[in-house]
């Protein structure tokens, strides 16, 4: 027996959104044209973006308070401002290696086949 | 044929302006909360109708002032025909159809452009040679806008955190080139604002961010990624640097350091970032409800992405 995340039945949110993003590259997209055929594959796009976020998302967010705690700041709001009082500036290196891995995450989730393997 | 009372009203106006012509096919092409576009024949010529309702920032009479300079300044635009304010505060311009295509994947894609792709980039380059050797007092209005912090104010209004922008931000005031020259820069050059033939560059338009600048921030803008529509190619996705540069030169344009053009592309690339996120927050606003739109606000992270690479010098 699988456990659930209780009180839901199955399936899951990510299955529940999984089977309308393959309704929608199954039957819509193939049947629709024009501006109506974009925005069905930008529906597609958005609904794979949330499946990747709810399996990745707990695992990111962590790593991210990590990251800030290393740097020294509470959230992104303070680290921000820091950047532009130019307080990070004998720690140039450390702060791009830090953002790099914010980036990667984000795109991860947001677009994973933005960044080139090589 | 619009038979709407505001397709009525500009039928009597365009007739009225353009001699008593019989107005056909009148119909909108495209239109925003303040602008909006509509083609129509007077006496069986296509023409182009602009117009702009009371209460816009920007001032079309200003924008009508440019295209007309360029035409006379040899720059491939749209003959302009009338331009002109009435009493109820609606501005519009009349110009002239070109016929031809503005979608950048069937110009990079199509085989109808196929003999055109291989001479846009010189094309684009000359253009642009055209556009900067314009005499700024040929159009009065036009003010120079300092890029940095026009943007920053964007991103300030916004308020929310987005500490890579922060960085590319310091990066740009550090290493910012002084400017070679002020002149009249389009503003917002790259494919979409052309119309492309099966001969090439017929006609550049969308003149209403144009304004006073360094020049090389259109050859920076023309390169951002975003606007190569997915093609390899660093120009439009259809050509490399050295092509522009030379075609630029070569027809009268500035001297390119391509240092300072690179500089003008990571600020366009830093820009675009910020108008994703912008995008995003029409839709988050309730201006305008669009998943669309919502979905632009996740594609900030490859704009930080392609930022921070440059930042090392990796592209």
């Amino acid at each position: 027996m699988v456990a659930v995340a209780g009180p839901h039945d199955a399936p899951t949110a990510a299955e529940l959104i999984e089977s309308v993003r393959e309704w929608l590259d199954r039957d819509v997209i193939p049947s629709t044209e024009g501006r109506l055929r974009f925005h069905a594959r930008v529906a597609a796009n958005v609904l794979g973006m949330v499946e990747r976020e709810i399996e990745l998302g707990p695992g990111q967010e962590l790593a991210h308070r990590k990251r800030l705690e290393h740097l020294g700041v509470a959230d992104d709001v303070e680290l921000a401002a820091a950047i532009r009082a130019g307080e990070f500036a004998d720690r140039a290196v450390e702060l791009r290696a830090a953002l790099a891995e914010s980036v990667l995450d984000k795109l991860a989730v947001a677009n994973p086949s933005y960044v080139n393997p090589d | 044929m619009e038979t709407s009372a505001v397709g009525t009203d500009l039928s009597m106006m365009l007739s009225q302006l353009l001699d008593g012509a019989a107005i056909h096919e009148l119909h909108r092409l495209s239109g925003g909360a303040s602008r909006e576009t509509w083609r129509f024949e007077a006496d069986g010529r296509p023409l182009i109708l602009q117009r702009q309702r009371a209460g816009d920032d920007r001032d079309m009479l200003i924008e009508a002032g440019v295209v007309r300079a360029a035409g006379a300044g040899g720059a491939p635009v749209p003959a302009l025909l009338d331009a002109r304010r009435r009493d109820d505060g609606m501005a519009f311009m009349v110009l002239e159809a070109i016929e031809g295509e503005t979608i950048a994947r069937k110009i990079q894609r199509d085989p109808e452009f196929e003999r055109a792709r291989p001479r846009l980039v010189a094309d684009f380059g000359a253009a642009l040679a055209k556009i900067h050797a314009l005499d700024p007092e040929a159009a009065p209005g036009l003010v120079e806008t300092d890029q940095v912090l026009y943007y920053t104010g964007l991103l300030d209004d916004l308020g929310q955190p987005h500490p890579v922008l922060e960085l590319v931000r310091n990066w740009l005031i550090e290493t910012r080139p002084p400017s070679a020259r002020s002149g009249i820069v389009h503003g917002d050059f790259r494919l979409g604002n052309m119309i492309v033939g099966s001969d090439g560059l017929r006609a550049v338009i969308d003149w209403e961010l144009a304004h006073l600048g360094d020049p090389m921030e259109d050859l920076g803008w023309l390169c951002v990624k975003a606007w190569r529509f997915g093609g390899a190619a660093p120009v439009a996705g259809l050509g490399e640097y050295e092509q522009l540069f030379e075609a630029y030169e070569a027809a009268g344009g500035l001297s390119v350091d391509p240092a300072v053009v690179h500089w003008w592309e990571v600020l366009g690339t830093w820009k675009w970032a910020i108008m994703c996120i912008i995008q995003a927050s029409v839709h988050l606003s309730g201006a305008a409800r669009s998943h669309e739109l919502a979905a632009i606000g996740r594609r900030v992270c490859e704009n930080e992405y392609d930022l921070l690479m440059a930042l090392e010098g990796r592209w």
